[in-house]
């Protein structure tokens, strides 16, 4: 055990923690849609003298200093540096220490950009990369569809190739960003008669292609983060796939490892537990503080020490990451279960600890912490079920990380 | 920056484990715990006095291997995993430490080095100064002890106790004292003795150190606390271990009853449940030795938590098992009652919490 992480990045720990000092109390001039900020993920700032820059900007500042895009090569737009998960991980505890926002990310950035990066053509690479790490290329996820959830592979959206185009028909759902996304990395059945797995492609969908519509899809927690996608006889350049025809499913399995590795990031829920401390330590009843009353107290421990837990697992996890010689793949599958589980607890918990207060939502007088115990109680339901519900995340777990028997196949009717 | 066991200390764990295994299967320890082998227990003592157990953390001047916390959970772990008919955690760990601590010169030299070379070997009775049940406690008046103590942690064999007064002041006792009448407590973990002692008027030495403060005391219960832990989190881990076994192989409506989402979710719990406690004790016990100002709040979590984890382990696994997990047949009850027992030892988590609570000044 050697919890240091040597001179060197204690050097460059300093060097972050000066370059957030400059840009404390930073603001951004243009919004971004509620559900990509992680609720209570920031503190906000009373700083009338703040910078005000837009978010394209602010990509453009952290990639010059290496604080985003640190391993992308700056043909593409990146810093050009080597991997190097310790730095990676001073940039963000020291951002967040701060209260200085991190790089804007969302599915392109997450998820296309890898993904390109590992088998996207050269033309790909060059045209897609940069604009989408300097934010001025934003990208949405087709993936599920109404009658293809859990069981994805099932998609029935069609692509047939018809002279120089994909011609694409059908329907998409749960896909945020869709609204003012510019581009799509879109699942599509383009082989009809091969196996569900091996009749699908990985495609590119320009958003303002004609045929495109999309419906707002409100959720409970009265945003509409999400919407349905309706394709009718979308033509999209047929050189816009991403690896061969029928091999999407694998394109985006490489990738979905990487969203249920984020979904549950231990640092954003040792933070938040901060934060229901202080509101136990705030809110009273008949007088007496919550975090005095025995039984909220005992919740209250008992969440901190699975919060704790988790937060050594993540340290458990980062050091296998430099340390090869581990295998932790049990470890990783069980973030996304544990991290969303334990989360909306913690929210709940929260809500608890207010009582009738906390019920109030939207602009209600009285409320505390404009309504975040209650938005991220419903939105984190909405991620234990969003990106492979926790009954599939036990199936894998069990499965692949424990080595039990797949449940017989069904002979579909 | 490395996180998790080194080599040497898997390594450690994997002879541990592999001795144990040979030397008490668990058809030993069901004619031990039935009083059928008596014997059993020394062999084991002997096994792990030849590996080195009782000596781990004793400084190497006093002929011990210096070791840190960090090592000995890893023993520990082996220990849970093994349900080891043996002493460990108050004998060669929170007793060394405890002389460690608050010993003056004198019986550093006399005791450690005799720990070190098994010629004494200590029973540990903390359980009063943490929470008195019974109206028990002990007293101490011009150096002698008088009055009783629950719950004494690896008391058999012993040749002196370490035993607190409700202050926190550590002192010595011999075993051998006519004052003292043992009362064996028949617990329903049967790899571990339980006793209760009476003591009227023992001579007793004490340890100066902890005249002082109760820093020595909290830190041997610190200790003892996340030793507790890494038994059990090993005892939690075969229980898993069997139990996904089990459902492999047991077959029912003509399929594995592992491929019934059902069990498979069971299972799939247990593991996404122990997964993280890994890291939580071996980070506890780091922090024993290397971060001190953590130490404390994580041995409270670590022994609350790993105690929660665990117990819904030891009951998941048995239903897992079917109507066998409830037989002596099979055996995994022993794991369930190591398990059981080690939830309650040194505080059960309610009153833990309580005391995590009030080091954040909440």
């Amino acid at each position: 055990m050697n919890l240091d992480y040597g001179p060197e990045y204690e050097d460059f720990r300093k060097e972050v923690e000066d370059f957030c000092k400059k840009y404390q109390g930073l603001e951004f001039s243009d919004a971004l849609d509620s559900s990509q900020v992680p609720v209570g993920g920031g503190k906000k700032s009373d700083n009338k003298n703040s910078l005000i820059i837009t978010r394209s900007e602010w990509q453009k500042i952290l990639i010059e200093h290496g604080y985003f895009a640190r391993e992308i090569s700056k043909e593409y737009g990146g810093y050009g540096g080597t991997i190097d998960i310790l730095k990676n991980k001073i940039i963000n505890s020291e951002f967040n220490k701060a209260g200085v926002p991190v790089a804007t990310r969302g599915q392109g950035i997450d998820f296309l950009v890898p993904t390109l990066l590992e088998i996207g053509t050269e033309e790909q690479k060059q045209k897609y990369i940069k604009p989408t790490l300097f934010f001025e290329m934003i990208w949405c996820q087709g993936y599920s569809e109404p009658n293809s959830g859990s069981d994805l592979a099932s998609l029935q959206t069609k692509g047939v190739l018809d002279g120089d185009s994909w011609v694409i028909n059908g329907q998409k759902i749960w896909t945020s960003t869709a609204k003012y996304a510019d581009m799509m990395f879109c699942l599509v059945r383009t082989e009809p008669d091969a196996p569900k797995y091996q009749g699908i492609s990985y495609l590119l969908i320009p958003m303002d292609t004609p045929g495109i519509e999309i419906k707002p899809l409100v959720d409970m927690t009265l945003n509409a983060s999400f919407n349905e996608v309706f394709f009718t006889d979308v033509r999209i350049p047929a050189g816009n796939i991403v690896g061969e025809r029928g091999q999407g499913w694998l394109v985006a399995n490489k990738t979905l490892i990487h969203e249920r590795g984020s979904l549950g990031d231990p640092e954003l829920i040792v933070s938040r537990l901060s934060q229901l401390l202080e509101l136990m330590k705030n809110e009273t009843i008949d007088g007496t503080r919550i975090i005095d009353k025995p039984v909220f107290r005992d919740r209250a421990m008992k969440i901190q020490g699975r919060v704790l837990a988790f937060q050594n697992h993540g340290l458990r996890l980062l050091s296998a990451r430099l340390n090869k010689r581990k295998d932790v793949m049990l470890g990783i599958m069980v973030l996304k279960l544990i991290g969303t589980e334990l989360r909306y607890e913690l929210e709940g918990l929260g809500i608890d600890v207010m009582g009738e207060l906390g019920t109030l939502y939207e602009d209600s007088s009285n409320l505390r912490d404009d309504g975040s115990w209650q938005f991220a109680y419903m939105m984190y339901l909405g991620l234990i079920i969003g990106g492979g519900t926790s009954q599939i995340q036990k199936n894998i777990i069990a499965e692949r990380g424990l080595g039990l028997p797949k449940a017989p196949k069904v002979k579909e009717a | 920056m490395y996180f998790g066991l080194s080599e040497e200390q898997e390594f450690f764990q994997e002879s541990l484990l592999k001795y144990l295994n040979d030397a008490a299967p668990v058809e030993s320890i069901r004619e031990y715990a039935n009083g059928n082998h008596e014997n059993l227990t020394q062999d084991i003592h002997q096994g792990l006095l030849d590996l080195g157990v009782n000596a781990l953390i004793i400084p190497e001047d006093f002929g011990g291997l210096g070791l840190d916390l960090l090592f000995a959970a890893a023993v520990s772990q082996s220990l849970g995993s093994g349900i080891a008919p043996a002493t460990y955690i108050g004998s060669h760990i929170m007793a060394p430490l405890a002389i460690m601590e608050a010993g003056s010169g004198d019986q550093k030299d006399e005791y450690l080095s005799a720990m070190a070379n098994s010629k004494m070997r200590f029973g540990i009775g903390v359980t009063e100064f943490i929470g008195a049940r019974e109206d028990a406690g002990i007293v101490l008046e011009s150096g002698k002890a008088s009055g009783r103590t629950l719950f004494v942690i690896d008391g058999a064999g012993a040749t002196h106790y370490l035993l607190s007064d409700n202050k926190g002041v550590l002192f010595v006792v011999d075993a051998k004292d006519s004052g003292i009448t043992k009362i064996p407590l028949m617990t329903i973990d049967k790899t571990r003795t339980s006793l209760e002692l009476v003591l009227e008027d023992v001579p007793t030495e004490i340890l100066k150190g902890s005249m002082e403060d109760q820093d020595p005391i909290r830190k041997i219960i610190d200790a003892g606390r996340v030793m507790i832990a890494a038994d059990s989190l090993g005892a939690a881990q075969v229980m898993i271990d069997k139990s996904v076994e089990y459902a492999k192989e047991r077959k029912q409506f003509g399929r594995p009853v592992g491929s019934f989402q059902a069990v498979k979710h069971m299972c799939a719990q247990m593991a996404a449940d122990l997964e993280p406690c890994y890291s939580m004790v071996w980070y506890s016990a780091h922090c024993q030795n290397h971060i001190p100002e953590e130490a404390r709040l994580f041995a409270c979590h670590t022994k609350a938590h790993v105690s929660e984890v665990a117990t819904s382990i030891a009951k998941t696994a048995t239903e897992v098992h079917g109507g066998m997990g409830f037989t002596d047949l099979l055996g995994l009850h022993y794991w369930f009652k190591r398990i059981g027992i080690n939830r309650q030892l040194l505080g059960g988590p309610e009153l833990i919490r309580e005391e995590a609570a009030q080091l954040q000044n909440f």
